[in-house]
Parts: structure tokens; C-alpha cells; sequence
């Protein structure tokens, strides 16, 4: 374990260095980055701040009452299609409201983008009506901090054969298969495909301190209670205390971004425990709040300086909002797959990664091989369309096919659509009294296209592997997200982007923002590593321009 | 310690069905009747919201939505009852009126059906079965099911899955560590893969 010094405690009024919002993926990386260079931080986390002894099982609170999430009681928020519709209250954004953030309770995916990603808008001509354009980044000015987040995060996996090029192998073997992945492999095989191991952030052995899984089975939203899921909450937020200098502060909820006339950021105000409004100073803001509070705090953050909000002269805060598509395809089988032990999933394909203009709608994706559903969930809809609903029948279908039953999911891209956004609704208010979000969202004609394209092949893999019984998830338009991306995007331009390669906004020069807001494009439906290596990259440059004195 | 605990809900599962007795040793069976009795007392318990006879109404719908079959525990032997009573007493309170009248309309439908009858706890599984049919659309049916489903499925400290009963009804077993091979398929290739 970390020797660690006393976290730092520091008060509101005394001027830290940088004050961080959020403790998720991205906020745990670069409060360790930055206290580890020397720099005094300060984490605010709206949530409460929980141990491993704290951490459950409890499918009904985590999934049904939102126990680790935004609360829609408190922080309610609206939801409409399309500009022209009624927005209507609804859980749209779904994110981690506890230390450690969505990224505590995430199911562990980690996956790169390939060099592809980065310029794909140039290189196919873009999407006619959409904001697709390229990074202002490319794939190997990134792959140095891909190979940071997988080595000090901790991730196992074994490279595919499409996979982009790396400077360092994983630092951990795959997790043992399950019978989902061998039935993956089986099905892909024989249609000609190539499956791979899964990289996952979780620990296949014993790494950095950190036990290897035992295979509980309780990763997606639940957090992990031997701390052998690879989170910044269990790895980065530890380091981060250890240096004496940073203070993560829970249960502080973040109202506004505040600034001088001269137009610098001078600090942040907060609701404490007690809901009294508190400002901690400091010399400079780093916003890590995900891709839908993020926008909605800078344009909370509106002054007479900045009457459309903070950092937002180019008008695009908040707007490109990104869901990724998540579709799949059940499948019962012969015998007890057990699909409730271990990992979520072992198995993937990627062979239809790549847009191919010859499928005639822009996006691509990957195909897994899962659990998907625990036992509420399943008793709620896992059984086939037409299954008895209750009664003997209903019962004896539960009994015998939960053991028996997997699901193999598609993970794709979502264009960035202008008016897929978050903004602020006009009228509604939270339980702070402040402003709440409104999400616009309908996913783009090709995005469905290409989910519906992914489907159909994983029906075909899920057959091709023994499938007695299959029925995919309807295509239908997405409405609510945990993937909430783009809301902020990086760019050269500052007419056209709200942040620089550095993550550094174009308005606001001691004002920074890394999380899911800053991605240009969606990726293929597992942006957690991209995330967690913007980090780390903004991290070092944004330690390296405080240094150099030019915050 | 879990083999007991397994063998232990087996048997309590098999009391409450009223089934498999001929395989039981002595201590098992008393054992397992002295849990049948134990649920007996638990269920004339005051509950918090219900009345008596509003809780025998939904105690025997429960027993339909997932019915004990094969031997295994269904929602009444998950206590599934239980988690309404309490959640109609706290997060789900603006649903009380849903479930009396619910309770209401399925004792006018059976005394409307069979002449003299109490209520609908007092019919048989098949008449009960019938009713059921046609209320299956209804929202106080399709409440009552997700609330049923609830309370059989979800952790014991919500009130229902008593000793973990609706998870063995689905053969979802609930350990802090597992060790591979975790199904049939991945068994199957380690031993092909093994000399």
C-alpha cells in the first residue's frame, strides 16, 4: 500500500493552486498529476465519499433508485428530441454522483482509438448537416498517454490484429474466458471474423498493490470491493492524497465558475453538506464534471462579461452532445453459460471498426460478448418476446433459462449533431435553486443505420455459434445515455471549439476542461481509456504551463 | 458452509411447495417444519400499510405472478409481500390507493364469478388464474407484477428475497468470489485444450 502523508486539508478562502471539478476519470488523473508536480489542488465531488466496506450488491437502489447516480428527485432535468418538441422532465443523463464518478462504477472496457478516429472526417469528406471534423490531436501524439493510463491504471488484455500500434505491450495478461467469449469466438471463427481478448481495467493479477478479480460478478455500476477494477478512484485518488497535497472534498456541489473583470477565473462556489454556499479560490479552474454538467455549469456560469455563458464565444457549449449507440442481440443456449460470474465480458470483435463507405451511412463499432442483465432486470424483460409474463410458465422459463442466456452487444458511433445538445432549461430549478440542464437528443439517420448494421451481424455471430434461441434489442432512438460526450470540444479554432490541444478554453486563460465534453468524435462506443489518456495529457501540459508561469 | 446454506433453502423452499419429502432425513424435516411454521407467524404479522385482508388478496396474486413450481421457492416463499408492504410505506406511497382498489376489484371479480366466494384468495389456482387473464393489461396488475418481481429479486434488505430465495429460484448464485471455469462452454474448451 501507499505510504501515505495526511490528506491535505485546506480552507475555502485560502488560494490553492488549482481547484478540480469532479473526482471521475478524469478528475482522480489530473489531481494526481498535478499534486504529484507539486501544485496544491482542491477536488470538489458533488457525491458522498464511500469505502470499500460501504460498497453493495443492491441491483434495486444502484439501478432503481438511483443510489450511486444523479438524483432525478433533487436534480431533475428535461428532455426533447428535437428543438421543435416539448421538453418533458426525464433521466436523460445518467452519471456517478460519488467519489470516483461514473468512472467507480464503470464495467471496465478499455478500449484506444485507432489513429483513424483522429481524421476520419478528412479522409472520408465528412457527413453533409453534422460538426464531424477531425482532432486537432493525432493518434500518436496520444499513444504515449494510452500506454500511461493502461500501465498506471492498471489494464490486461493481449493485442488484436487491427489493433492501432503501441509503444508498450499490456502490463497485464487477458481475464480467463467465459463461456460468453468461447461462444463469441465460436460463432465469429466460423463466420471468417477475428475475435480478441477484451481489454479490461481490471486486474487479471496482483498489480500495484491491487488483488486480482475474483470474478463476483458485479461491474457494470457497481464498484468494486477488492479494488481490482482499475478506477481513479482506487488508483490515481490515493497517489493524489499521498503527495499532502490535495484535498478531495465530497458532498460539495458546484453553482458557478467565478471570474474578475479582467476576465480570469478566480475561483468556484459551492453548496457544502449543509447546502451554505462556499467559494474556494484558487489560481486556476479545472473542469471534470462530464460531458453533460460541464457545459450546464458554463453556462451557469453566465456574467456580464460572459452573457452566454463562461468560456462559450463560439457558441458551441453544450451543443455536439454524443451518446454512442448500444444495441445487441439475446441468445439462449443449450447449457449454462453462468453469465453472472466474472467480468462483463471476455470477447469482442472488431472487424467492423472502421467506417466502410461501401455499407453507404458513415460509423462503425464492436461487437461483445456479455452478461447484460441481473436478476431484476431479467425477471423484467430477459426472457424471449412472447414468453409467458407470470404464472408456472413464467416461472419455469426464469428457472431454467437465467443460466442460460447472454447477450451479445454492439457498441457504435454517434455523429456530432449541432442541435443534439445540453442547455439550460428555461424554467426548472433544482433542489439549490440553480438553473437545470435541458438535453436535446436524436440520434443521426447513419448512427442508427450502423447500429442496426452491427446487430444484424451479431445475430449472425450469435447463430453461427449454437444460438437454440435469439432475439435482438429493437433499433428504436435513443432517449437517455450514460455516455455523455463532445459537449465541449477540443479544436485549433476558437470560433468553432470551446477548448485548445492543451485543454486549455480559448476564452478563459487559467480555465481548463478534460472529461467526455472534450472529445471531437464519439468512438466506438468506449471512450473511458481516450478519457482517462486526455488526462493524463493534459495533466502533464497543463503542470508544464503553470510552471513555465503562463496561467 | 455454503452447501448448508443451499441445502437449507432447498429445503425451505421444498416445505413451503410441500414437496420432495420422501428424500429428507428426520433432522431435515424438522428443520424445514419448523421454518413452515416460522413463515405462518410471519405471515399473520401486522404489516405496515396493508390491512389483513388486503395482504391476503395480494399474498395469494404474488403466489400467481411467480408461483412456486419444480420444487423451487416462488415469490410468496420469497416473502415478495413483504417488500410491498414496506415500500408502499415509503417510496411507493402514492401507490396505496392503486393497490385497495386493486385488492377491491379482484374480490368483486371473484365473488361476480363464483357466487358466496369471500375473495380472491379463497378461489382455487386456476380461478384465480382466470381473473387474472383479464386484468393482466391493467396498470394495477402490471404494478403489482413489477413490484412482485421486485420483491423476489432484490437484495433481502429491501424486505423480500427472503434467505436469498428468489435468487435460487433462478439459479443465480450469489458468491464474493468465483473461480473459472464459470459455465459449461469455457469448462468444455479448458478440458479440450488440456492434455
Amino acid at each position: 500500500m501507499i505510504q501515505s502523508q495526511q490528506a491535505a486539508r485546506f480552507q475555502p478562502s485560502e488560494t490553492v493552486d488549482f481547484v478540480i471539478v469532479g473526482s471521475g476519470a478524469a478528475g482522480g488523473i489530473i489531481a494526481k498529476e498535478l499534486s504529484t508536480a507539486g501544485f496544491s489542488v482542491v477536488v470538489l465531488e458533488q457525491g458522498p465519499r464511500l469505502t470499500e466496506t460501504q460498497f453493495d450488491h443492491d441491483e434495486f437502489g444502484t439501478f432503481m433508485q438511483s443510489k450511486l447516480a444523479n438524483s432525478p428527485a433533487t436534480q431533475p432535468h428535461t428532455f426533447r428530441a428535437t428543438p421543435s418538441d416539448k421538453a418533458q422532465k426525464a433521466q436523460a443523463v445518467i452519471y456517478g454522483r460519488l467519489v470516483g464518478g461514473s468512472n467507480a462504477h464503470f464495467t471496465g472496457n478499455f478500449w484506444r482509438l485507432r489513429p483513424s478516429d483522429f481524421n476520419e472526417a478528412s479522409r472520408l469528406g465528412g457527413v453533409p448537416g453534422t460538426g464531424h471534423v477531425d482532432w486537432p490531436i493525432t493518434y500518436d501524439e496520444l499513444e504515449p498517454y494510452y500506454t500511461k493510463a493502461e500501465w498506471e491504471l492498471g489494464v490486461s488484455g493481449e493485442p488484436g490484429p487491427f489493433d492501432p500500434p503501441r509503444s508498450r505491450p499490456y502490463p497485464m495478461p487477458p481475464l480467463p474466458v467465459k463461456s460468453s467469449g468461447v461462444l463469441l469466438e465460436k460463432g465469429a471463427r466460423a463466420l471468417g471474423l477475428h475475435p480478441q481478448p477484451t481489454p479490461m481495467a481490471i486486474n487479471s493479477q496482483f498489480y500495484n498493490g491491487r488483488p486480482a478479480c475474483q470474478h463476483c460478478g458485479f461491474c457494470l455500476f457497481f464498484m468494486c470491493e477488492f479494488r481490482s477494477k482499475s478506477t481513479s478512484m482506487a488508483t490515481m485518488l490515493p497517489l493524489a492524497e499521498a503527495t499532502g497535497r490535495c484535498e478531495v472534498r465530497p458532498g460539495s456541489y458546484v453553482a458557478r465558475v467565478e471570474t474578475n473583470p479582467a476576465g480570469r477565473a478566480t475561483g468556484v462556489s459551492y453548496f457544502d453538506e449543509q447546502k451554505r454556499l462556499q467559494l474556494q479560490r484558487a489560481k486556476a479552474v479545472v473542469l471534470c464534471a462530464n460531458g453533460a454538467e460541464t457545459p450546464r455549469l458554463l453556462l451557469n456560469s453566465e456574467s456580464s462579461r460572459f452573457p452566454n455563458g463562461l468560456a462559450n464565444s463560439s457558441g458551441v457549449v453544450g451543443k455536439y452532445l454524443m451518446f454512442n449507440t448500444y444495441y445487441g442481440v439475446n441468445a439462449q443456449f443449450e447449457h449454462p453459460v453462468n453469465e453472472f460470474k466474472s467480468v462483463q465480458n471476455t470477447r469482442m470483435v472488431l472487424d467492423y471498426y472502421e467506417t466502410d463507405p461501401k455499407r453507404g451511412f458513415y460509423g462503425g463499432g464492436g461487437i461483445d460478448a456479455r452478461f447484460g442483465k441481473y436478476p431484476i432486470i431479467f425477471a423484467l424483460g430477459g426472457l424471449p418476446p412472447g414468453s409467458p409474463s407470470w404464472g408456472e410458465g413464467y416461472a419455469r422459463s426464469l428457472a431454467e433459462q437465467f443460466s442460460r442466456t447472454m447477450f451479445f452487444g454492439t457498441h457504435g458511433t454517434s455523429l456530432p449533431v449541432e442541435a443534439n445538445s445540453v442547455a439550460i432549461d428555461p424554467s426548472l430549478k433544482d433542489a439549490w435553486g440553480l438553473p437545470c440542464m435541458r438535453v436535446t437528443y436524436k440520434d443521426h439517420p447513419d448512427d442508427l443505420k450502423n447500429a442496426a448494421f452491427l446487430s444484424a451481424q451479431a445475430l449472425q455471430i450469435a447463430q453461427a455459434a449454437g444460438a437454440l434461441k435469439t432475439w435482438p434489442e429493437p433499433i428504436e432512438p435513443q432517449s437517455q445515455s450514460v455516455h455523455l460526450l463532445g459537449t465541449c470540444r477540443m479544436g485549433n479554432d476558437p470560433k468553432t471549439s470551446v477548448i485548445d490541444r492543451d485543454h486549455r478554453t480559448h476564452d478563459v486563460r487559467n480555465l481548463f476542461i478534460c472529461d467526455g465534453s472534450s472529445l471531437v468524435t464519439s468512438s466506438r462506443g468506449q471512450p473511458t481509456e481516450t478519457i482517462s489518456a486526455l488526462a493524463f495529457r493534459a495533466g502533464e501540459h497543463i503542470a508544464a504551463i503553470a510552471k513555465r508561469g503562463e496561467i | 458452509m455454503h452447501d448448508l446454506h443451499t441445502r437449507r433453502t432447498f429445503l425451505r423452499a421444498a416445505a413451503a411447495a410441500g414437496a420432495a419429502w420422501a428424500a429428507a432425513d428426520v433432522v431435515e424435516i424438522e428443520e424445514a417444519l419448523a421454518w413452515a411454521a416460522q413463515q405462518t407467524a410471519e405471515q399473520r404479522r401486522d404489516f405496515s400499510v396493508l390491512t389483513a385482508e388486503q395482504a391476503k388478496v395480494l399474498d395469494a396474486l404474488t403466489a400467481r405472478i411467480i408461483p412456486a413450481v419444480d420444487g423451487r421457492p416462488g415469490a410468496r416463499e420469497a416473502g415478495a409481500l413483504a417488500f410491498i408492504d414496506r415500500s408502499l410505506s415509503t417510496f411507493n406511497a402514492a401507490q396505496k390507493s392503486l393497490y385497495a382498489d386493486g385488492v377491491t376489484d379482484l374480490n368483486r371479480r371473484a365473488a361476480a364469478k363464483w357466487k358466496g366466494t369471500a375473495d380472491f384468495a379463497a378461489l382455487t389456482a386456476p380461478q384465480q388464474d382466470e381473473i387474472i387473464r383479464e386484468i393482466e393489461k391493467s396498470r394495477f396488475f402490471q404494478t403489482a407484477r413489477f413490484d412482485t418481481i421486485v420483491g423476489t429479486f432484490a437484495l433481502p434488505s429491501w424486505g423480500g428475497n427472503r434467505d436469498y430465495a428468489g435468487w435460487h429460484l433462478l439459479g443465480f448464485d450469489h458468491q464474493p468470489r468465483f473461480q473459472a471455469p464459470f459455465g459449461f462452454y469455457d469448462a468444455e474448451v479448458n478440458r479440450r485444450d488440456k492434455p
